[in-house]
């Protein structure tokens, strides 16, 4: 993210005041464009203040294909980020409901599933079976990371087959669709919740518009793929305001009987749109 | 002897591809003009098969890609045709309609019932078209998951046949959930009650291919190819210039022999030289073989070990690091 006082707004151009934006969780005061943010930001936005306890933070992919130049686009990635996947995944509350959440970054190469991506969803989901907790993934994904090849394809059997598992348990999974979701996460995890969610205005599809431009030899609407496309095709339950998501989480987590930390501490709501 | 070698097999293929051009046009020339060009022609037939023979002794990847999407190699239909008998085809997905790209049979494999799944890929352009180069809706992977389901009802095996580009990139299919349905079957296959056996036949593309792959026994052919993405789409992603199809072949490590060294695929089934179609029957029986044998050895597992099995199995696959740097798996 560019330092400035000011931000331009991607999708009506207007400068907003920096800290106006950050205030509204990123979503822009003038058009709600929902402005991507970082799974760390995502994490900070959803889960109760130092609720979060992070799994597996030094897990990374390595380069099992020799694959040219991806060492050095996963170590730029990393100091980038500051982080060693494209996911992080831990223990977390929501207005006091435990969980086991997971937020893949854009900004870590793509949001794309490569070996540890799909590690770490899977140790999520077992963890979450293991402590009978409902697991939270926040999608944020161009799809597999082609750099590792079938292994990062293999990934989309060994995510959903864990998820599979929570299903047999009885145990609750919740997705949330995050701009933008696109290819091997789509088709794996992110569409396998019990409930999907996503957020206004995000990229859903398997494939890309253009693959499908040239296929189809016609142009797409402009709304392909949006969200509030894909909620009209139903494909998705809901689209959550990201202002209202945490609110929406937290009824849902009601509904499908998390566990709920004792005491229970109940944090202000966040900033609601003014 | 050239003394410039900057990459052998790309010099044999534009070899080849010189040959047949002239070829070609020797034959065109003859029909439009009525001249016979038999004598020019066969020697020049002659030195390509003899260029033919040097490029399959050790294909590289880019070459097993041709020969994955040769058109004259063996099909579902073939296999089915040969390998079963008692076939029974099954249509639709029971909520929007028939996908012909995908093929579901209930049929007999040496006269036990089993379920046959498979892309239907076809083997001229008519054929094509009319089954969709093999490309399935989601309505196909659906109606693959019913069959599926019927096999788990009755505990019959299921064999599932896999060559396609992948799953269809159109519009309607977006609409109807192409995901949804791949990552539904991807989900139901690694916990289907029953034994399921997987022969990649020609080009696993994708999703679209590991959406009817997930099994206990993951067979390929030699001169099959599976890939996260088409090699052409590789190079233009990365590259930008699709004509790096044959770098990206190669790095990708799409080629039986390096999905059996990843631990992706359990075993690869050879193939006659210069590729199944040069001898179908050979191929048949190889594929008979080994379909005998994986079924003979998982229908005696109970279901449950069967099932922890398999999940361990993907649940292994992937190479990582952990902090202490020590690489597992």
């Amino acid at each position: 993210m560019p330092a400035g006082i000011w931000a331009k707004c991607p999708r009506c151009r207007n400068l907003i005041y920096r800290k106006e934006l950050e205030r509204n969780l990123k979503v822009c005061p003038k058009c709600s464009y929902h402005h991507r943010l970082t799974a760390v930001e995502r994490l900070e936005i959803t889960l109760d203040e130092n609720s979060f306890q992070e799994y597996d933070a030094g897990l990374a992919s390595t380069d099992p294909l020799g694959f040219e130049s991806y060492p050095d686009k996963l170590s730029e990635a990393q100091a980038k980020t500051e982080q060693a996947e494209a996911v992080l995944t831990g223990e977390g509350t929501i207005e006091g409901w435990r969980t086991v959440t997971g937020a893949l970054d854009f900004y870590f190469m793509g949001g794309s599933m490569g070996s540890a991506v799909g590690e770490k969803v899977a140790r999520a989901a077992e963890r979450a079976h293991a402590q009978r907790l409902p697991l939270l993934i926040f999608s944020a994904s161009g799809g597999a990371r082609m750099q590792e090849g079938v292994l990062s394809l293999m990934q989309l059997a060994k995510t959903s087959a864990a998820i599979g598992r929570l299903h047999d348990a009885g145990l609750p999974y919740l997705s949330v669709m995050c701009d933008p979701t696109t290819g091997g996460v789509t088709a794996s995890f992110a569409f396998l919740g019990d409930v999907i969610l996503a957020e206004p205005g995000a990229l859903i599809g398997f494939a890309g518009r253009r693959v499908i431009e040239q296929t189809i030899r016609r142009k797409l609407p402009e709304d392909f793929q949006t969200a509030e496309f894909c909620l009209q095709k139903g494909l998705l339950d809901m689209v959550v305001p990201r202002t209202e998501m945490r609110s929406a989480l937290s009824r849902l987590l009601a509904f499908v009987g998390a566990p709920r930390l004792v005491p229970v501490q109940i944090e202000p709501a966040p900033a609601a749109q003014p | 002897m050239t003394e410039r070698r900057p990459s052998p097999a790309a010099d044999l293929d534009r070899q080849l591809a010189d040959l047949e051009q002239e070829i070609d046009r020797l034959r065109r020339r003859s029909r439009e003009h009525s001249v016979p060009v038999d004598a020019e022609i066969a020697p020049l037939v002659e030195r390509a098969e003899q260029l033919r023979v040097q490029i399959y002794t050790h294909p590289s990847p880019w070459h097993i890609v041709q020969l994955a999407r040769q058109s004259q190699r063996p099909r579902l239909l073939d296999f089915l045709g040969t390998l079963c008998s008692d076939v029974m085809e099954l249509h639709g997905d029971r909520l929007y309609r028939d996908d012909p790209a995908l093929l579901a049979a209930l049929a007999r494999f040496n006269g036990q019932p089993v379920v046959v799944i498979g892309h239907n890929k076809g083997k001229d352009t008519k054929e094509n078209i009319a089954r969709n180069f093999g490309m399935p809706y989601p309505e196909g992977y659906r109606k693959a998951l019913r069959a599926m389901r019927l096999a788990e009802k009755f505990r019959y095996p299921v064999i599932s046949f896999v060559d396609t580009p992948g799953a269809y990139p159109g519009d309607e299919a977006e609409e109807r959930g192409q995901a949804e349905a791949i990552a539904r079957n991807i989900q139901e296959m690694s916990r289907l009650r029953t034994p399921v056996v997987v022969v990649i036949t020609g080009e696993g593309g994708s999703g679209g291919a590991l959406a009817i792959a997930v099994g206990d026994a993951v067979l390929m052919l030699q001169y099959a190819v599976y890939t996260v993405i088409s090699p052409e789409g590789c190079a233009a992603i990365l590259w930008h210039d699709a004509s790096r199809a044959r770098d990206a072949a190669a790095a990708l490590k799409l080629t039986a022999e390096d999905l059996h060294a990843l631990g992706v695929v359990d075993e690869v089934l050879p193939e006659p030289f210069g590729g199944a179609h040069r001898d179908p029957d050979a191929t048949f029986a190889t594929v008979r073989e080994a379909l005998q044998r994986h079924l003979q050895a998982l229908r005696t597992v109970p279901i449950e070990v069967l099932l922890d099995r398999r999940y361990e199995k993907y649940r292994r696959m992937g190479r990582i690091l952990e902090e202490s740097t020590q690489s597992i798996e």
